[in-house]
């Protein structure tokens, strides 16, 4: 084989590689699997810290077969007596572990996620200034939050009423117990 | 419109004076009272008292621990169309006490005085080589203003840096019990009886006074930290290369973001860094001169203001195609200790010989830590989260 074969073929080896490199995943141009596209909006909103992991688990099983993203949503809380804008260090030392802990679990998973955070005067106020903003396609809640801290009854009612997506709302059920909690991520966040 | 002191006559002493402050989770914990005690026993030990300014708040206890002590008199500013009464700066100047006991840290002087704000006025007394006494509120410190105001639900507008603090040559902390507190306010010693209710359904409630007393622990232990690492430094080499770097007052954070998804991990995790440093916290979005945003990023950047919002943190965004230059100046001005990165995103072609962005960030900002967050689901070795 002379040195012009030789030569030809590293040459043509090495443009295969580099165009290998510039169009496959994970460095290149062609979509990954996990790479957020704009497709279907599935939203979970939470109050507390920590959700039923039914309600979190229909979320990933619905976002793997719609190929959808996950938006795990904080509902903060402004006291009436204090400016809407006001920063909430306190209520967000309890809500952002457990987004970290959705995001990172629903990230294992291989769901897209995409955090929010809404703020209002009670939950179903931060809700809808949320539902204000962006579209969703879903919203997934679970009918055993304390309707004391998180969701009521009533708010629940509202979503159905008035909320232009599709609503899960998951029964309660024994497996309830079983919870996503910011304890999974102690220690690292 | 400010005068400026004009110190005729006055002897410029070499000594800086020496500060202490009574610090206290809330009014009525005995902080004025405890200054006043330690003045005469200043005075007893033979040194030269003065009390430069007293709020009682009609306290009568108060009132009886200041007798004996000179005071110097209020002066009188008119202010609009009303007369304010305000610490005499000058005179104390040109009395010059040893000792200058000077209630209220953080209260804001009426226009027409000399300084906007009183600790500014302790500063020309304690340049003045006059020792000060002072007291204060920890709700008054600037970086804890957001997090008291949402636990007490009464936001402090009187606030100061918490340099001034740091400054201090001695911090003392005023403890009392929440209970003791409510006992003492119901007693009518903290105030007059017309105000006691008010008192009790707003701001004094157990919880808030259970959570400002960790708070004003927390920061008296961390002053104490903070002053132990310095004396630990004493004559090393980096005490030398601390006295000539300009003076960082405290941790400031920078986390570098871009609207996409990923970017609220990266906030999130660089503010509970701030938290556990008590530093502020700046995001900072570096765009690139007339580009367009697709749907998915400026619903990402709205997400983004949104967070930095209910965070406390301070959203910048800055347009430049120099990257690099943007975050040096942006570092500068906010005086960043610290600057958080994602994940870089692979890079193609000859992008590939670039230098990547932290060592470009270590090279152009020297002393300023840079952190890159990594993403804890992509671990190889699994994690706690299988638990779930």
């Amino acid at each position: 084989m002379n040195v012009g074969v030789i030569v030809a073929v590293a040459c043509a080896g090495a443009l295969f590689g580099i165009a290998a490199g510039y169009w496959l995943p994970p460095h290149g141009l062609r979509p990954a699997r996990n790479r957020i596209q704009g497709g279907r909006r599935i939203l979970l909103p939470f109050t507390g810290e920590e959700i039923s992991r039914r309600s979190f688990e229909a979320a990933v099983r619905l976002a793997k077969a719609e190929n959808a993203i996950i938006m795990p949503a904080f509902l903060a809380r402004v006291p009436m007596n204090l400016p809407l804008e006001t920063a909430l260090p306190v209520q967000c030392a309890r809500g952002m572990p457990l987004l970290e802990a959705i995001e990172q679990r629903a990230s294992s998973l291989g769901v897209p996620v995409d955090s929010r955070v809404g703020r209002g005067r009670s939950a179903r106020d931060a809700l809808r200034k949320l539902l204000e903003q962006e579209d969703f396609d879903r919203i997934i809640v679970s009918a055993d939050e304390d309707p004391r801290v998180g969701l009521s009854y009533e708010d629940l009612r509202w979503m159905l009423a008035r909320v232009p997506a599709e609503i899960l709302i998951l029964r309660p059920a024994p497996e309830d117990t079983r919870r996503i909690s910011i304890e999974t991520v102690k220690g690292h966040f | 419109m400010r005068h400026r002191v004009v110190a005729v006559g006055l002897a410029v002493n070499a000594r800086r004076g020496h500060l202490k402050v009574f610090i206290g989770m809330a009014a009525g914990v005995g902080k004025t009272y405890r200054m006043l005690v330690e003045g005469h026993a200043e005075q007893e030990a033979g040194h030269d008292v003065v009390i430069g300014l007293l709020e009682t708040h009609g306290r009568a206890d108060t009132a009886r621990v200041a007798e004996g002590l000179p005071m110097v008199p209020r002066r009188r500013v008119r202010y609009r169309d009303t007369v304010v009464e305000e610490m005499d700066l000058p005179i104390i100047l040109r009395r010059a006490p040893e000792i200058c006991l000077i209630d209220e840290l953080a209260h804001t002087n009426v226009s027409g005085t000399e300084h906007a704000k009183r600790f500014e006025d302790i500063k020309a007394v304690l340049d003045a080589g006059i020792d000060v006494l002072s007291t204060l509120n920890v709700q008054h410190l600037e970086s804890l203003n957001d997090h008291i105001t949402e636990l007490s639900g009464v936001r402090v507008r009187e606030t100061i840096p918490d340099a001034i603090l740091a400054r201090a040559d001695e911090v003392v902390l005023i403890d009392l019990t929440p209970e003791a507190l409510l006992d003492r306010l119901r007693a009518g010693k903290i105030y007059p009886s017309e105000r006691i209710d008010a008192a009790l359904n707003n701001f004094f409630k157990i919880e808030n006074l259970s959570a400002l007393r960790e708070v004003a622990l927390r920061q008296v232990a961390e002053e104490v930290g903070a002053k132990r690492l310095t004396t630990e430094l004493v004559g090393s080499r980096e005490e030398s290369l601390a006295a000539d770097a300009p003076h960082a007052v405290g941790e400031r954070l920078l986390a570098l973001v871009e609207p996409y998804p990923s970017a609220q991990r990266l906030v999130r995790r660089a503010w509970r860094s701030a938290q556990r440093l008590g530093a502020g916290l700046d995001l900072l979005w570096v765009r690139a001169p007339g580009k367009e945003l697709t749907e998915d990023q400026q619903r990402s950047l709205a997400a983004l203001r949104q967070l930095a919002s209910v965070l406390g943190a301070r959203m910048l965004e800055e347009e430049s195609d120099d990257l690099i230059a943007a975050i040096v100046e942006v570092a500068a001005r906010r005086g960043t200790t610290y600057i958080l990165v994602g994940g870089s995103r692979a890079l193609r072609g000859l992008g590939r010989l670039r230098t990547p962005l932290p060592q470009r960030l270590m090279q152009s900002l020297p002393g300023v830590d840079v952190r890159i967050v990594a993403h804890r689901s992509q671990r190889p070795n699994g994690s706690s989260l299988e638990a779930l």
